[in-house]
């Protein structure tokens, strides 16, 4: 039997008397920063909680405004720099009906602490208590962070469980890339936001005013979450009905007539209409990317079978190359940065990015050095010739991601990328003064055998070769994560390797490359990526293993330190469920998938035909400049691709300078729209 | 061309670290277009010197730094303290600014004591004059810390130049310490412990840093214009 903590409360009214009254509410208006200050310096990294960031804004609250508290559920130095979350902040700040405030999650000694003194879960702007607020967003990227979901909803007075809410209660919305599986959190959030929140957080912003005004009365909950669901984008789970056959999913069913059966992601059409966040906020203390990030394009159609990101953001959308500039030079001369990342999925494809690149490094406007760096999936000399207009200076490491160790397994997962383009991207970093190469690769893929495995040993050695021609030390660090299936890709299907495969495959990595002194080898925690899988393609019977997890004290489960499978794994057998189930078993083709009913465009049948051709072997290009594979994103949603040049830069529609341009020839064969989905 | 700078820290911003605050003068001189000096080599770091780390939580009136420029300033360098103010965050502001003499010595090698007043929660005049006493008519104060991996003993005392009881606030009392710089800085969150571990501290606060050479002893730059703690400081 599991020892039960018990889960924290605030002193809350009694239920029969549903409005606030006048002491609570004075009480409430309060800046919680007298109390929260004296903890301060009992804590490590106090700066986590003190707000103040150039760009923070400290909104008035009024009854006419719906109150967002916009929370990051993990660490600040984590949560900060996340885009999404300072998007959403500045356009509810710029409305007239709306205002944002932000929290993140309070690490394990300021929790304790906070939880003796009875102080709920606050803002960083004006350290206003969580109850202060209407709506309590979530910005979600990773499943390891559900149990913080939990946490932080829990540290906020409010119940985990969102049957257990009444009208006191705010609002709990999520968003985020983990929004396109919403199951394994459907007991816990009131609405999810499935796709682009630019638009959406202003429709369910006028819903919730209304709600607002009412005066929340009893019962006006379930309207107003009934009304969200009409709201396209946003996901209510509580207004559908789950039925299972056995432990495989029968439907997923709306409990009315007027809720949606398929909700359908929201996209934004012109990134151009959207140049945020404006005011970037400028961290004081040290957090991961501190600097100036500018999004040049959303989406990606490279179509690599293993990217979630890429499959739910389709299609591509850049931003003007003038407008780039613009936030470019505004933001370092607001900011004081010195470095600036010019962000996206792969952001050397970009039109004319040279061009940018270059008008960035020299333009006078931009005072003295400024760095800066471009996340790329392109492995090719291009993009290290980019890299080295780049990097004047520092030319320490550049990174390439491979992702698989054979040419035949690169072509399963529509990485097609040639050995010789590898070796050549490499050649010419070395060559150019770089003396450290880093390589991504995965294990645990579909069709993997142990000489792909081993491919990552070989082309390690490889590059310690070509750089030592260059180079005495010349040097090759091989980071390994094992791979998690997600929803909405073609590899959905597919059974994720247990933790003893995975390990297996580590250790023959480390005892082939046991003499390679120049090669490093990391890998990934093969426990955490068997955490992840579970609840990656979870479905609603997985809440009460992430609420038992996070009970127990799992909470940071990111974090090594606190990561700890067993409380999962005894989790997982308490509910009488199967890790093997979940995780390792192969879906069938006829099986109902939990993330059915939220749709990223994606037709099932292209998922579907895109698993087959990777079981054969089969690549397909970039559909951004070739005929479209009718994937269902443009088609349904009457959207399409915005980009400024119809050639791929530098030739080849994967960056690999091979001709794979005509998409037609490629073999793909569709099946008819609209069968089951 | 060399520029000192003296700097507050007040407010909500004191919880940063000393190395956060050295984030914040990078950001804020290339907002104002300084043309800070950069060091050569791999990895090219402005020339900016900071002097005794004040302890995260602190506050003060009185930081330093100096900072090297490629090349010399057009206007007055008074015209810095605004300009510099309004690119810092809220609570750090510069208070003055002055060029140094060529040869003028780091401010780590120079300054040799630092004044704090410190407050004290809940404790009367007459808990905290005892306190006072107890540390003045102490002998020796003794305190064991690590370094390296090995334990090293200091005697605290002979670093206390003076210690008094400054005033009481409706928190509690005020002292305010004189404590040595040389051969280390001693804090007085430190001082204090040595004598009653558990003694639990409000506000700590740097008021002045002082350089004391051949019996005369001045500030690390005079009071200004812009600089108001350190004018009345100076006239009482
Ligand atoms: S609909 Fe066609 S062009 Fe649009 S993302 Fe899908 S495959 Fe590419």
């Amino acid at each position: 039997m599991v020892a039960v903590s018990e889960p924290f409360t605030l002193a809350r009214q009694r239920p029969e008397s549903r409005r606030p009254s006048t002491t609570l509410l004075r009480k409430l208006m309060t800046s919680l920063w007298p109390r929260i200050e004296p903890l301060l310096a009992q804590v490590q990294k106090p700066a986590r909680y003190i707000g103040c960031e150039d760009g923070a804004q400290v909104p008035a609250h009024a009854p006419g405004k719906v109150a967002w508290l916009l929370v990051y559920p993990d660490a600040y130095e984590v949560g900060l720099p996340n885009q999404g979350l300072q998007i959403l902040y500045e356009i509810l700040n710029e409305r007239g009906d709306a205002l944002a405030e932000r929290s993140y999650a309070p690490w394990v000694d300021m929790e304790r602490l906070m939880r003796h003194r009875g102080i709920p879960l606050f803002s960083v702007d004006a350290h206003r208590p969580a109850s202060d607020f209407d709506v309590l967003g979530f910005g979600i990227s990773a499943e390891l962070v559900y149990t913080n979901v939990l946490n932080c909803i829990d540290l906020a007075g409010v119940p985990v469980r969102a049957a257990e809410r009444g009208p006191e209660h705010p609002l709990v919305v999520a968003g985020g890339h983990c929004a396109f599986n919403p199951e394994p959190l459907a007991d816990f959030v009131d609405a999810f936001v499935i796709g682009d929140g630019e638009e959406v957080v202003g429709d369910m912003t006028e819903v919730i005013r209304g709600w607002k005004a009412s005066g929340r009365t009893a019962g006006s909950r379930e309207a107003v979450l009934r009304e969200l669901a009409q709201v396209t984008g946003v996901y209510v789970p509580s207004l559908y009905d789950v039925e299972y056959d056995g432990p495989f999913l029968r439907a997923v069913v709306p409990r009315y007539a007027d809720v949606p059966e398929v909700v359908e992601k929201r996209t934004i059409a012109d990134l151009a209409d959207w140049p945020y966040p404006k005011r970037q906020l400028v961290p004081l203390t040290e957090v991961v990317h501190d600097r100036l990030n500018v999004e040049i394009f959303r989406g990606c159609t490279r179509g690599c079978r293993f990217c979630q990101a890429g499959m739910i953001t389709r299609p591509v959308r850049e931003r003007p190359a003038d407008q780039v500039r613009t936030m470019v030079t505004d933001g370092l001369r607001r900011t004081g940065y010195d470095e600036v990342s010019l962000t996206s999925l792969s952001s050397a494809d970009f039109s004319g990015i040279d061009g940018v690149v270059a008008g960035i490094i020299n333009e006078p406007a931009n005072c003295g050095q400024v760095s800066l760096s471009l996340p790329s999936l392109r492995v090719d000399a291009f993009t290290v010739g980019i890299a080295t207009e780049i990097q004047k200076v520092r030319r320490t490491g550049l990174t390439f991601a491979p992702e698989a160790g054979t040419w035949r397994l690169r072509q399963v997962i529509n990485k097609l990328i040639r050995e010789e383009d590898l070796y050549g991207a490499v050649e010419s970093a070395y060559s150019q003064g770089w003396r450290r190469v880093k390589l991504y690769f995965m294990t645990g893929l579909p069709t993997e055998t142990d000489e792909d495995t081993l491919g990552i040993a070989r082309l390690a050695r490889r590059c310690v070769e070509i750089g030592r021609r260059h180079t005495r030390g010349a040097s090759v660090t091989a980071s390994v994560g094992g791979f998690v299936p997600k929803p909405h890709t073609p590899f959905q299907w597919f059974g994720q390797n247990g933790v003893p495969e995975l390990l297996r495959k580590v250790n023959l990595l480390r005892n082939d490359l046991r003499r390679e002194r120049a090669v490093q080898l990391r890998w990934h925690d093969p426990k955490a990526t068997l955490a992840e899988g579970i609840a990656s393609r979870g479905d609603r019977r997985i809440g009460a293993v992430i609420e038992e997890v996070w009970r127990r004290g799992g909470t940071f489960q990111e974090w090594t330190e606190h990561f700890d499978l067993s409380l999962w794994e005894d989790a997982m057998a308490s509910r009488g469920l199967s890790v093997e189930w979940y995780v390792t078993r192969h879906r069938r083709d006829d099986e109902v998938l939990p993330w059915d009913h939220v749709r990223a465009g994606l037709h099932r049948d292209f998922l579907w035909q895109d698993w087959q051709d990777a079981l054969r072997e089969h690549g397909i290009p970039d559909c951004r400049w070739t005929p479209c594979y009718d994937c269902g994103v443009c088609t349904g949603y009457g959207i399409e691709h915005v980009v400024a040049s119809p050639t791929p830069p530098a030739g080849g529609s994967q960056g690999t300078g091979q001709d794979l341009s005509r998409g037609d020839a490629v073999p793909v064969a569709l099946l008819p729209v609209g069968g089951r989905a | 061309m060399r520029l000192r700078v003296r700097f507050v820290k007040l407010g909500k911003v004191r919880w940063t670290s000393h190395r956060d605050v050295a984030r914040m003068w990078e950001r804020a001189f290339r907002r104002v277009r300084l043309p800070v000096a950069y060091t050569g080599g791999f990895s090219p770091r402005p020339k900016v010197s900071f002097g005794l780390a004040l302890p995260t939580g602190c506050e003060s009136l009185a930081e330093y730094l100096d900072v090297e420029l490629a090349s010399d300033l057009d206007g007055p360098v008074e015209a810095l303290v605004p300009r510099l103010s309004a690119a810092l965050p809220t609570g750090v502001d510069a208070t003055a600014v002055g060029a140094l003499e060529a040869g003028a010595g780091s401010l780590q090698e120079l300054v040799t004591s630092c004044t704090w007043t410190v407050e004290l929660p809940g404790a009367g005049s007459g808990d905290a004059g005892r306190l006072v006493r107890e540390v003045l008519d102490a002998g020796a104060l003794v305190v064991t810390r690590e370094r390296k991996g090995r334990p090293v003993t200091d005697d605290l005392r002979p670093a206390v130049v003076s210690l008094t009881v400054a005033g009481t606030t409706p928190a509690g009392a005020v002292l305010e310490a004189e404590l040595e710089t040389q051969p280390r800085g001693v804090r007085p969150g430190e001082l204090l412990a040595a004598l009653e571990p558990s003694i639990e501290l409000g506000l700590v606060r740097r008021t002045h840093q002082w350089i004391e050479r051949d019996g005369a002893r001045w500030e690390p730059l005079p009071p200004q214009a812009t600089d108001a703690p350190h004018a009345e400081a100076r006239a009482s």
